[in-house]
């Protein structure tokens, strides 16, 4: 089980809850799209991902973003048990989704980087630290029904 | 590799001219990040007195990355040719295992989007990465 000190769990319950759920994910999620544009393989229906401008402004990928957070959200409200929570997710990643668990990292990472965005100085290394823990253990979680 | 085009030759020089007024800061910044959120990477400082984020050790060390960086910006067309003689140092001497120049990268990108929201769209973004791993791999090109 994974251990959490007081200071990273309300550091994930304070970013969370700090964070518009309407928002946030889109924007990480078209960052992810642009950034990694192998991450398009995915998402072959959602039209017009062609460059940045179309990406950052296709309503599916904000619709999307919107889906990965409240996925997250799932995991801030199951911390001591994110395996068990994100059983079903990671089985529907890995069997009907098939997607390469490389992808979420590479989502946390812009994730990381929107949330930084947003935070400014308030994203020290400490904080830091906490966010990127409790993302790896999401992405570990997502990567455990694989075979 | 994922060659730089020209385009990101020159969102690179852009970005990177902008910050750098702020440059020791930001190296400062990430070279303290990446010791705290990426603890193994302290494993190549232990001749430190002090690992402390934004001790003189760490300030001085991000001058010299930061410095160096600058320069490369400046040498888009052949980083294999600019970096040789930093790769025969990491190479021989420092033997940095090259997993840790992309943890480095994440940290300078998490620093430059947190000081920079505005300017650090995914556009900049992903142009800066692509120089990052470029950079990577000239210096990691003499180690076998």
């Amino acid at each position: 089980m994974v251990e959490w000190t007081e200071f990273e769990r309300s550091t994930i319950q304070s970013i969370f809850s700090k964070l518009d759920y309407d928002v946030a994910g889109g924007k990480a999620l078209a960052r992810c799209l642009v950034v990694y544009p192998w991450t398009q393989r995915y998402f072959g229906n959602f039209g017009n991902l062609y460059n940045a401008a179309a990406i950052m402004g296709n309503p599916k990928v904000a619709a999307h973003g919107k889906v990965v957070l409240q996925g997250l959200d799932k995991a801030v409200k199951n911390m001591d048990n994110i395996k068990a929570a994100y059983k079903e997710l990671s089985v529907l990643h890995s069997e009907k989704l098939n997607v390469d668990p490389d992808n979420f990292k590479l989502l946390a990472d812009c994730l990381t980087i929107v949330v930084a965005a947003q935070m400014g100085a308030a994203f020290t290394a400490q904080v830091q630290a906490a966010f990127q823990k409790f993302l790896a253990v999401v992405v570990s979680s997502l990567c455990r029904q694989y075979y | 590799v994922m060659s730089l085009s020209a385009k990101d030759k020159s969102v690179v020089k852009a970005i990177w001219g902008k910050i750098s007024g702020k440059a020791d800061e930001i190296g400062t910044e990430a070279l303290g990040r990446m010791l705290t959120v990426y603890p193994q990477t302290k494993t190549y400082f232990s001749h430190w007195p002090d690992l402390s984020p934004g001790s003189a050790p760490v300030k001085g060390h991000a001058k010299k990355i930061m410095g160096a960086i600058g320069e490369a910006v400046g040498k888009t067309d052949d980083l294999v040719g600019a970096l040789g003689p930093l790769s025969e140092l990491h190479a021989f001497k420092l033997r940095v295992d090259p997993a840790n120049f992309k943890i480095l990268a994440h940290n300078l990108i998490v620093v430059i989007g947190a000081y920079y929201p505005a300017d650090f769209t995914p556009e900049v973004q992903v142009s800066l990465d692509k120089f990052f791993s470029n950079l990577a791999l000239a210096l990691a090109e003499k180690y076998r």
